[in-house]
């Protein structure tokens, strides 16, 4: 199915959990925080935190900015 | 002599603070944190980028052990912006600090104030330390106190500027007005003599970012600015001379050999 992710149409599993899209991602999770349809979702929900056709994920991390734009 | 501070309850002995941005690279960064003697290290909230398949992370190279991250809210021009960025930073270390940006334009990048106070008003109800970036505005700072800030933030000039305390007068004011939270010069700092100049007008801290990993060579100027800092401070508690508008002989007069 198809969902957005950071604004990219991206394909994923049906039945697809936060944690699946993730690791796909292959990202490390300890240093991200996820929003699902602009609800955040904390760490620990998501291994039963549900993807459906069309929902917008917002992944996101530090990055290096002191007091830029 | 220890000459720490506090924050929100947790103590600070170094009295700079440095942004994490513009660096050429991770290592750059790490060895100007080092060379600072910095406690805390602002970083930016972002996206990931997806299709950059290095992955490497700005938390990889930081040791949270050694300096406690501080995220902001650059990039922010509305309190929903802000607001929405402090909650999902706050996911990523489990951390309530937040230094609060609400920008009002794009080119001075100065603050907007109505934005600052509704998202520091939020930020507080929803049990975050919140650090806001003002301009050197009195009455600004009192409403931000008033409203649960646990620390006041003005800048010395504007963002990235390097033209370092531009209103002497509005920091001095500010000092001496502002004795419940931390006073911090945040922004504008250009070169080591800004710092000194700021910490010798009793200011609490300085943070700055572009001054150092924009400067010809980082890691002397943050060796720079970590001794300007402590300068500054000393400078500041040893109580300076008053200025004069005439000589004051520092030789006695008494014994003088003359018309020789």
């Amino acid at each position: 199915m198809t969902i957005i992710v950071n604004e990219s149409e991206t394909q994923v599993p049906e039945g697809s959990v936060i944690s699946d899209l993730i690791r796909s991602l292959g990202l490390n999770p300890e240093r991200l925080a996820v929003e699902l349809n602009r609800k955040i979702i904390r760490r620990s929900g998501w291994g039963s935190t549900r993807i459906s056709e069309g929902d917008k994920v917002e992944v996101v991390h530090f990055v290096g900015g002191g007091e830029e734009a | 002599m220890t000459d720490s501070f506090k924050i929100a309850g947790r103590e600070f002995r170094s009295r700079l603070i440095l942004g994490s941005g513009k660096y050429a690279s991770f290592e750059l960064m790490i060895r100007a944190l080092e060379a600072s003697g910095t406690e805390m290290v602002t970083v930016a909230v972002r996206r990931v980028n997806l299709t950059d398949r290095a992955k490497e992370s700005l938390l990889d190279h930081v040791d949270t052990r050694k300096y406690h991250v501080l995220p902001n809210t650059a990039g922010c021009y509305s309190a929903d912006e802000a607001i929405r960025t402090a909650m999902l930073a706050r996911e990523v270390l489990d951390n309530n600090w937040i230094k609060l940006e609400v920008i009002g334009d794009e080119k001075t990048l100065f603050p907007d104030n109505q934005g600052l106070l509704e998202a520091t008003r939020e930020l507080v109800k929803e049990g975050f330390v919140v650090l806001p970036y003002l301009n050197d505005d009195l009455i600004v700072a009192r409403r931000l106190i008033d409203a649960g800030a646990a620390a006041v933030m003005p800048l010395a000039a504007p963002i990235g500027s390097g033209l370092g305390i531009q209103n002497f007068t509005n920091l001095r004011i500010l000092r001496e007005q502002i004795r419940e939270v931390p006073l911090i010069v945040d922004a504008g700092v250009g070169t080591a003599s800004d710092a000194a100049l700021a910490m010798e007008l009793g200011v609490d801290g300085v943070l700055m970012n572009t001054g150092i990993a924009s400067a010809g060579d980082p890691l002397a100027m943050a060796e720079a600015m970590n001794l300007a800092v402590r300068a500054g401070r000393l400078a500041y508690l040893a109580g300076r001379i008053p200025r004069k508008l005439y000589a004051s002989a520092s030789s006695p007069t008494e014994g003088i050999v003359s018309g020789v």
